[in-house]
């Protein structure tokens, strides 16, 4: 189960570029530790975070193992009409988180 | 008389031990894959130094996570904007830390997030432009907790 965290402001002015932070629980097992037993532990993270705003792709992250445990990452857009940004996490094996968040842009 | 044990050999025997069997660590990516990602990102070309900021503390306890951020002098317009920023790491099991594509819509060049670092070393950031130029810089991340290494 995973719990994303959006900080994003529900209200802006138009033209204004607001700043978005994103955090989402997940391991990113980097494939490169062994357990107890001296076993490779699979890889296992999420490859990417595409966000849209109104369905228009507005910024991605790719990830590698050497992205920290539970990715956070932080980045701005322009506030250019009330609407959606959907944020899309996908792991390795194609499985998607989704998170949806609403501005009203005046 | 047998050979002494003095307490300089002994210690000079320990710290030769330990180093000999320290914890199993992931080998560090060759030179030659850094190379060959930039030539990926790159081709013939070379990257500016300056233009690109990366804000990362000096020493860093915990190479799990490691907070950074990076900011690219961009006016973020149609035709003059950031298109795509490289973590790059020389010191890591693999390069490739992180890549942030930005565009117009961004307004500015400005990405947050946390990396691991397996060891210390010279963090790289690598910002290419929508007209083809690149531009580069790096910073000297020392880590007392490695990341990546550690078992169970």
């Amino acid at each position: 189960m995973r719990t994303a965290r959006i900080v994003c402001p529900k209200t802006a002015k138009r033209g204004e570029i607001v700043e978005i932070k994103t955090l989402i629980n997940h391991p990113m097992e980097t494939g490169y530790r062994r357990d107890d037993m001296g076993q490779a532990i699979r890889r296992d993270i999420f490859k990417t975070l595409a966000v849209t705003y109104n369905g228009v792709e507005v910024f991605r992250s790719e990830m590698f193992p050497g992205t920290a445990a539970n990715p956070f990452v932080a980045f701005t857009t322009v506030a250019t009409e009330t609407g959606t940004l959907e944020f899309t996490w996908t792991d390795e094996k194609g499985v998607s988180h989704v998170e949806k968040v609403q501005i009203t842009v005046a | 008389m047998p050979a002494s044990i003095t307490r300089r050999k002994l210690m000079a025997g320990s710290a030769a031990l330990v180093a000999t069997v320290a914890l199993p660590r992931a080998p560090s990516a060759s030179p030659d894959a850094l190379a060959a990602i930039l030539k990926s990102i790159l081709g013939d070309k070379t990257a500016g130094v300056g233009r690109v900021k990366l804000e990362i503390p000096e020493l860093a306890e915990n190479g799990n996570s490691v907070p950074l951020t990076i900011t690219v002098e961009s006016l973020m317009t149609a035709t003059d904007h950031v298109k795509v920023i490289y973590i790059l790491s020389p010191e890591n099991p693999s390069p490739d830390v992180a890549r942030f594509h930005l565009g117009p819509r961004s307004g500015k060049a400005k990405v947050s997030a946390s990396v691991r670092l397996a060891t210390s070393q010279r963090l790289m950031v690598l910002a290419v432009m929508a007209d083809g130029s690149a531009w580069t810089t790096g910073q000297d991340v020392i880590v007392t907790m490695s990341a990546c290494i550690d078992s169970g």
